[in-house]
């Protein structure tokens, strides 16, 4: 009796939470193919127009494709600074783990738009504001920065996995220098972790407007200011832009879901193969 | 001169001294086993002979060539490490190839290398697996592969064998043994396990507190250990202590009763000493009719069975003297009956089977 009255008020608590956000989000889709605005519980005639118009603005496509490149250009920068920096301090430096940590916070802890203006601050009268390459140094900078909390927990929870010690020492005894030893031995083996961080990053650059409306760049987050005039466009827009994000987090999951399911499919094939008297492999040896 | 010198090597990590002073010269095709419990310095040797830790002072000369400065990648040195340290994103075949694949060697090569390499560990059709899908004993095989494929100088491994279970490590202590003594390559195997230390290796080292207590052959260590702490550390032992009574003749009193010693190789001054005894070296007399009798010349203790151990091929008798206990390890006789609790017995024991160590 019990375990059912547990049960139930576990599944009220999902029933409620996925309302919370269901509702919000169908409501969105709704009224974005509603073609009158008093037609918005019942969308008749459901139009696709605003989807069109936004398809067709050269603005959308030339924001995301910025955003695309400034966040593949963020995960490059990120990957190749934390990748070594972990693995030295989990190598060697092993007490400046909670130094790291301790980092990672102060982007969530100070807001972007004191992050930006102190950048432009600093850099007042150089290249760097004076010029749109320089800018969108800037711009990637920042989300490194920004970046920086979402990229390092993946990636060093990957080293965690694995005994970095040993299998550097391993790779040193067989004549590997550490150029060797970061790509041909540690990557592979933390490559989840990388992917992980990479696909944070990108819905990151993806969807970062306060950086981007400071910097005047247009990024794809920025394409929604350009349509404060509209009704329909900028509902639109989100929804696009959530099935952008959920993409990213569906091919996330297939990439870094493999090992697993390649484990698990060869624990079932054991357990078949013991139920039906077939030797392991330890009983083989 | 020999093929690895190791000269005056100290290790120090703090204020304490993990390595003192260690000195050993081993021949080529050597295998020589480093001994003794945890925290002894015997894996810190081992490493730096690896070049993973760096020597507080000494010298590391590997034919003839001074590398105990050089970098662990640079002195062609395979290692077998306890947890197998196999490289979870490389196949078998991968994994073995590796250090070739380093040294620029040609598919061609790697190839046969390889193939040669699992038909000496007798895994050849795993060379596509990878090392999750592989037992305990085939991981370290195939590490053992690894480290022996691109041809090292020296063979290290740190006990390679302590994560197995006892009969996987009966059974794959003897093949390293023999792959080593098929290539003739120089190795130096760290283990705190006796009966593995004694069977395969040529030499032994045995280590307390960073510092070699007693170098030699495993008859050596075993029959004629050095010091105390050998005696007691290698096989199981009975140190008695005793007080010299009659010093001309080498006689001794345990408990009130008369021991005679062959060997006194420490000065004795009138203070109690230890007198080492193996227990397989004891022969157990019991009361009844179809006792053994006891040899003219030996010893002779009398005490009380206090408790009996089968060990399976080895009974162990632990016998109280007097204030005392002595363990006698006789084999397993199916047709003998095993002597009661309380019993009074005889144990005799020849005179060269004690030592005065201390």
């Amino acid at each position: 009796m019990e375990k059912k009255r547990t049960s139930l008020v576990a599944w009220g608590a999902l029933l409620i939470g996925m309302l919370y956000m269901g509702i919000p989000l169908v409501a969105t889709l709704i009224f974005s193919v509603s073609s009158k605005l008093h037609s918005v519980t019942a969308p008749t005639p459901i139009s696709f127009s605003a989807y069109a118009t936004i398809f067709n603005d050269p603005k959308f496509g030339a924001g995301l494709w910025f955003s695309l490149g400034a966040g593949l250009l963020t995960i490059l920068i990120s990957t190749v600074l934390l990748v070594p920096l972990i693995y030295w301090v989990q190598l060697r430096m092993p007490y400046l783990r909670s130094v790291i940590e301790f980092m990672t916070l102060l982007p969530i802890v100070i807001p972007a738009i004191v992050l930006v203006f102190g950048l432009l601050g600093q850099y007042r009268g150089t290249f760097l504001t004076n010029s749109d390459s320089g800018l969108y140094v800037l711009l990637t900078g920042s989300y490194v920065i920004i970046a920086f909390p979402y990229t390092y927990r993946p990636i060093n929870t990957a080293f965690q996995a694995i005994n970095v010690k040993v299998l550097t020492e391993a790779a040193q005894s067989l004549g590997s220098g550490w150029f060797t030893i970061i790509v041909r031995v540690i990557l592979p083996n933390v490559w989840t972790g990388v992917l992980n961080a990479a696909f944070i990053t990108l819905a990151i650059a993806l969807g970062e407007f306060t950086i981007s409306n400071a910097l005047a760049q247009n990024t794809f987050s920025m394409y929604l200011f350009y349509m404060e005039t509209k009704i329909y466009e900028p509902v639109a827009f989100t929804v696009v832009a959530f099935i952008l994000t959920w993409f990213f987090i569906v091919v996330l999951q297939q990439v870094t879901k493999r090992p697993a399911q390649r484990a698990t499919r060869e624990r079932s094939a054991q357990l078949i193969g013991g139920a039906i008297g077939l030797p392991s492999a330890s009983e083989s040896e | 001169m020999a093929f690895l010198e190791l000269t005056n090597l100290r290790k120090q990590f703090g204020s304490s001294w993990a390595v003192d002073t260690f000195n050993l010269n081993i021949d080529q095709g050597e295998f020589i086993s480093f001994l003794g419990p945890s925290g002894c310095g015997k894996t810190t040797t081992l490493r730096m002979v690896a070049g993973f830790e760096k020597p507080t002072s000494g010298q590391i000369v590997i034919y003839g060539t001074d590398v105990t400065n050089a970098p662990a990648n640079k002195r062609k040195i395979g290692m077998v490490f306890q947890s197998y340290a196999l490289f979870p994103n490389m196949t078998v075949a991968e994994n073995i190839q590796f250090g070739l694949k380093v040294a620029g060697q040609s598919r061609e090569v790697m190839q046969q290398r390889v193939t040669e390499m699992l038909e000496l560990i007798h895994l050849p059709e795993t060379a596509k697996r990878y090392p999750h899908q592989l037992s305990g004993g085939q991981q370290q095989r195939v590490a053992l592969a690894r480290a022996l494929a691109f041809e090292p100088q020296v063979l290290l491994l740190d006990e390679p064998l302590s994560a197995l279970d006892a009969k996987i490590r009966v059974t794959l202590r003897q093949e390293i043994r023999s792959i080593q003594r098929k290539l003739g390559i120089t190795a130096i195997y760290v283990t705190h396990d006796q009966e593995e230390a004694l069977s395969i290796s040529d030499r032994v080292v045995v280590m307390n507190k960073g510092k070699a207590e007693q170098i030699g052959t495993p008859t050596q260590i075993y029959n004629t250990p050095q010091t105390q702490f050998v005696a007691s550390f290698v096989g199981t032992l009975n140190v008695l202590q005793a007080k010299m009574v009659d010093l001309a003749n080498k006689v001794l009193a345990v408990d009130d009763q008369h021991v005679r010693v062959e060997q006194i190789t420490i000065p004795v001054n009138g203070k109690p000493v230890s007198m080492a005894l193996r227990p397989e070296a004891i022969t157990l007399h019991r009361q009844s009719a179809n006792g053994k009798t006891i040899p003219p010349d030996s010893n002779a203790l009398q005490g009380t069975v206090e408790d009996v151990n089968f060990l399976g091929s080895v009974v162990r008798i632990r016998i109280r003297l007097r204030d005392q206990v002595v363990n006698a390890d006789s084999f397993n006789n199916p047709h003998a009956e095993l002597p009661a609790y309380g019993e009074a017995v005889t144990l005799s024991f020849p005179s060269e089977a004690c030592r005065v160590i201390g």
